[in-house]
């Protein structure tokens, strides 16, 4: 039995996992990485247009701060995200970027004097300051008030992943390569770590820790069709569901990017619309302006993606062999312009279609993209039922996104909740509680029971086969579970996602029967896993009878604020249960800074609260007498919500700007 | 007649296979026929026979969108990603061999993270800065616009081993840092962020391990998939090397 001691292991090599490793490290705790794959190979890496930080210095982000990124961001989530939350993350964006910028990111930077931009289809002459000269500039993004999207070109979570991976090798942190953690180990409602296999010799290996980190990401594979990378399987999701104990938040809130190549589904960033690209349908009729006058092609990505799919249902698609799509045009923007700010995109449409972007219209459709749930912590990145486990990042639900994410807003959450999740676990290894009382014979009880599972699989005949069953799973999310959904397909996708399952504790490792390196075992093992998080995705999508956000109810269009102003919890208590266990957790209005109110899309289809009136009454008085007294911005809003208490002392400090000095 | 009534061609997929854990098995190649699809990348049809014909084919694929890197390998003898090449741009006979130089996982998957690692590790591809305390409240540091872009020019590399695979120099010695790591001392030399003086990077690359090693093949910038100018670069950390030495 092989056992591996640390004070903090981290399940994930992305831009979350990272930063919490080299956060620890500098506060002196030993840090092991366990990664699939080489951390710079992350699906960090493929963030193409941005990280959302309020820094203000290009003339179209001027009089941007937290105030208006939290604004935005809230709405982006229709109103779904933890306040206090967003708050938190809006407030430290900024220093994240700067952090990262020491550590090397080649940020595009502001370039004074004039330029062109693209702008709602028109050319705009824009004047940068001189004093904004040399600072880090930002681009258009979806559902944004202003310019906030920071970038280097568009290969920007590349730039910051291979800064990170740098700044983790700089620090000494452990990696360990191509080890899949499988299970986590937890006695008395404790987590202490998990037991991995290393995909290279199948060895079984137990890391024992006094706090555990999941940095997996999402769970986009378990649609047939998705821009995530193929390792984004939602396995964090799944181990963490397995204990019983942990809870997952709002797994039905998945988001469709606007802009994925057809058919192969790889992402173009939206990037290409915030510097000025066009959607257009099958006669080259720019058709958002018509259902969105106000933001057209720039309204928030569920929106857009609803859009698109209404106007193809109208009949105004592409047709192609691989079904319907429509155009993303970016040849308005010139051949310089793409050639410097949109690379990647270039270079997928030259690889992926074989036509030049510059001069061609590069046929999209909206695609799975994000998952906005993940494992249900606190704001200190804990899970709310298992002491010891933390999650941050995409894997997480903290919760930021709420039903619908902002562009931009991802990598700069991963990045964000790792310095904070960091902090929070390096408090809690401080403490004497932190130590680690596990028993020999319950570390060695986990790492039987997995070697168990694995022999079953590689022993059992007449069994079935993993990939009949993952790619029907698949299916049924991409038709039933999809960008529109409704009680009778939902229900279908239930029952039949519950058979799935139930067949898929009979899997067979047919021919492949190795127990080092064999894709067939892996695939086994994660179609298993695959189909519970499938199942509470689609369970609670069946569940939730409103529309918010990303999750669209044909039978139930208006969002109930009265009914469902909630968070959908899912758990695993018993192992021998086919359906997850679904509970809710309510989202209180009584402390909110924003109370609910319009997004501002299409027609206002909200059901309030009845609390709604009165708090958003409360706010405006509170607001309207501190202006009085000429409070400023950051009063008023500690009066309407305190946060700033709950930040490590160290992220406490004001965001320096151009026009705002500190 | 256009494309969608041809009848679709058969490709016939010769892989070089060996599983290193498995004490009976030796190199060998194998062949497999499948039929070609409608855009298909070397990604979808390996996929398709992992699915369909063995389902012990190991390879790697992260991204499978030309960003992570992860898929190189030798796709007719040079090197490149499988996951962007279009089999309509190959005859039907296509041979897949794993990338060469590095540690073989199993048939065409290869250990290039732990290669990668140990050259940053090497020549510490980092920002040195021991002077600065940062203070992340306060403004960035001001970079030129046209400086940020020569930099993140550099910083497109993906380390997916495609340049070490087709150097001629590292084939003889393989201490030698190959144009990956070259590029990496370019980039971070162009970085005034990166506080280390011309006479640490000579320590670090001034010797026949570095850039006094390449035989100037350049089969790197042939292969790179990212068409980094890798030649330029060498060239010029070449004359700035030979200056320093020569202090």
């Amino acid at each position: 039995m092989k056992v591996i001691y640390t004070d903090v292991l981290i399940i994930g090599g992305g831009l979350a996992g990272l930063r919490v490793a080299t956060g620890v490290k500098e506060r002196g705790h030993n840090a092991v990485v366990l990664t699939l794959v080489p951390p710079k190979r992350s699906h960090s890496s493929a963030a193409q247009g941005g990280m959302q930080a309020s820094l203000a210095n290009c003339y179209m982000g001027e009089g941007d701060n937290e105030d208006v990124h939290f604004t935005d961001t809230i709405k982006g989530s229709d109103w779904g995200a933890d306040q206090e939350v967003v708050r938190m993350f809006t407030h430290c964006a900024p220093k994240a970027i700067r952090e990262l910028a020491a550590w090397g990111v080649p940020w595009s930077r502001v370039q004074r004097g004039e330029h062109t931009s693209i702008i709602n289809a028109k050319k705009v002459k824009i004047t940068e300051k001189d004093e904004a000269h040399g600072l880090i500039t930002a681009r258009d993004f979806g559902g944004t008030k202003k310019w906030r999207t920071c970038y280097t070109s568009d290969g920007t979570g590349h730039s910051m992943l291979y800064a990170m991976d740098n700044k983790a090798h700089e620090d000494k942190v452990e990696i360990h390569e191509r080890m899949e953690a499988i299970s986590l180990m937890h006695e008395a409602g404790r987590c202490y770590g998990a037991i991995a296999r290393n995909l290279m010799s199948g060895e079984l290996v137990a890391y024992v820790a006094k706090a555990t980190t999941i940095a997996t990401g999402g769970y986009g594979r378990i649609y047939s069709v998705s821009t995530n990378a193929i390792i984004c399987q939602g396995m964090g999701q799944a181990i963490a569901l397995e204990t019983g104990i942990a809870t997952l938040g709002n797994m039905e809130a998945i988001q469709f990017h606007p802009t994925a190549i057809v058919p192969v589904g790889i992402l173009t960033t939206e990037g290409c619309r915030g510097d000025g690209g066009l959607l257009l349908d099958k006669d080259g009729y720019r058709f958002m302006p018509d259902y969105e006058p106000d933001k057209k092609e720039l309204a928030s990505r569920d929106v857009v993606s609803r859009r698109m799919t209404e106007h193809m249902r109208k009949g105004k698609g592409v047709k192609s062999r691989y079904g319907d799509h429509l155009w993303l045009d970016i040849t308005i923007l010139g051949r310089e312009h793409i050639e410097k700010n949109l690379r990647e995109v270039k270079e997928i449409c030259e690889n992926f279609l074989g036509i030049d972007p510059a001069k061609e219209w590069i046929p999209v459709r909206p695609t799975q993209h994000y998952s906005m749930g993940g494992i249900r912590t606190t704001y200190k990145g804990e899970s709310q039922t298992l002491k010891g486990l933390y999650s941050c990042g995409e894997a997480a639900c903290w919760d930021m996104h709420g039903f619908n994410r902002l562009g931009g807003n991802s990598v700069s959450e991963t990045v964000v909740s790792g310095m904070l999740v960091a902090e929070y676990i390096s408090d809690f290894c401080d403490k004497e509680e932190s130590g680690v009382n596990i028993h020999g014979s319950t570390i060695e009880k986990f790492i039987l029971e997995e070697e168990a599972k694995l022999e079953a699989l590689l022993t059992k005949e007449n069994g079935e086969d993993a990939y009949v069953l993952r790619r029907r799973m698949e299916e049924i999310m991409m038709d039933k579970v999809g960008i529109f959904r409704n009680g009778k397909d939902l229900q279908e996708a239930v029952d039949e996602l519950e058979e799935l399952y139930k067949r898929s504790k009979n899997i067979e490792v047919f021919r492949s029967k190795s127990r080092a390196a064999n894709p067939a075992l892996v695939n086994a093992y994660r179609t298993q896993k695959m189909l519970k998080v499938a199942l509470t995705v689609a369970y609670g999508a069946l569940l939730r009878t409103e529309s918010r956000g990303a999750h669209s109810r044909e039978d139930y269009p208006r969002r109930d604020d009265a009914n469902w102003l909630n968070r959908t919890i899912t758990s695993w208590p018993n192992k021998d249960q086919t359906m997850p266990t679904v509970s809710y957790e309510n989202i209180s209005i009584s402390n909110m800074e924003l109370p609910p109110g319009f997004r501002g899309y299409g027609k206002d289809l909200t059901d309030h609260h009845p609390e709604t009136l009165m708090r958003q009454h409360t706010v405006d008085m509170l607001r309207e007498n501190l202006e009085r007294k000429n409070a400023s911005r950051f009063e008023i809003q500690n009066a309407l919500m305190p946060y700033i208490d709950k930040l490590p002392l160290k992220y406490r400090g004001k965001n320096e700007r151009l026009g705002e000095k500190i | 007649m256009n494309s969608v009534t041809e009848k679709p061609r058969l490709l016939k997929i010769h892989i070089l296979r060996f599983d290193p854990h498995d004490e009976n098995d030796f190199p060998h190649m194998e062949t497999f026929e499948i039929e070609e699809a409608h855009g298909m990348t070397l990604f979808v049809a390996l996929n398709e026979i992992r699915e369909h014909h063995d389902n012990a084919l190991k390879f790697d694929f992260v991204c499978r969108a030309g960003i992570c890197g992860s898929c190189s390998m030798l796709v007719n003898g040079r090197p490149t990603l499988a996951c962007r090449t279009l089999t309509k741009k190959l005859d039907s006979d296509i041979t897949l061999a794993p990338l060469p130089l590095f540690e073989l996982i199993g048939d065409l998957s290869v250990n290039t993270g732990t290669w990668m690692r140990g050259l940053n590790e090497r020549l510490e591809t980092w920002i040195h800065d021991k002077e600065q305390e940062l203070n992340v409240d306060k403004l960035e540091e001001k970079m030129e616009p046209e400086l940020a872009d020569e930099i993140y020019e550099l910083d497109r590399c993906i380390e997916c081993g495609c340049c070490v695979a087709g150097c001629g120099t590292i084939q003889m010695n393989p201490d030698f840092v190959g144009a990956v790591g070259l590029n990496k001392i370019a980039r971070y030399h162009l970085d005034p962020r990166d506080k280390r003086s011309d006479e640490d990077y000579y320590e670090l690359v001034g010797d026949q391990d570095g850039v006094f090693g390449c035989m100037t093949l350049l089969g790197c910038e042939d292969v790179c998939p990212k068409d980094l100018p890798l030649q330029s670069k060498i060239a010029y950390l070449r004359r700035m090397m030979l200056r320093t030495g020569l202090k």
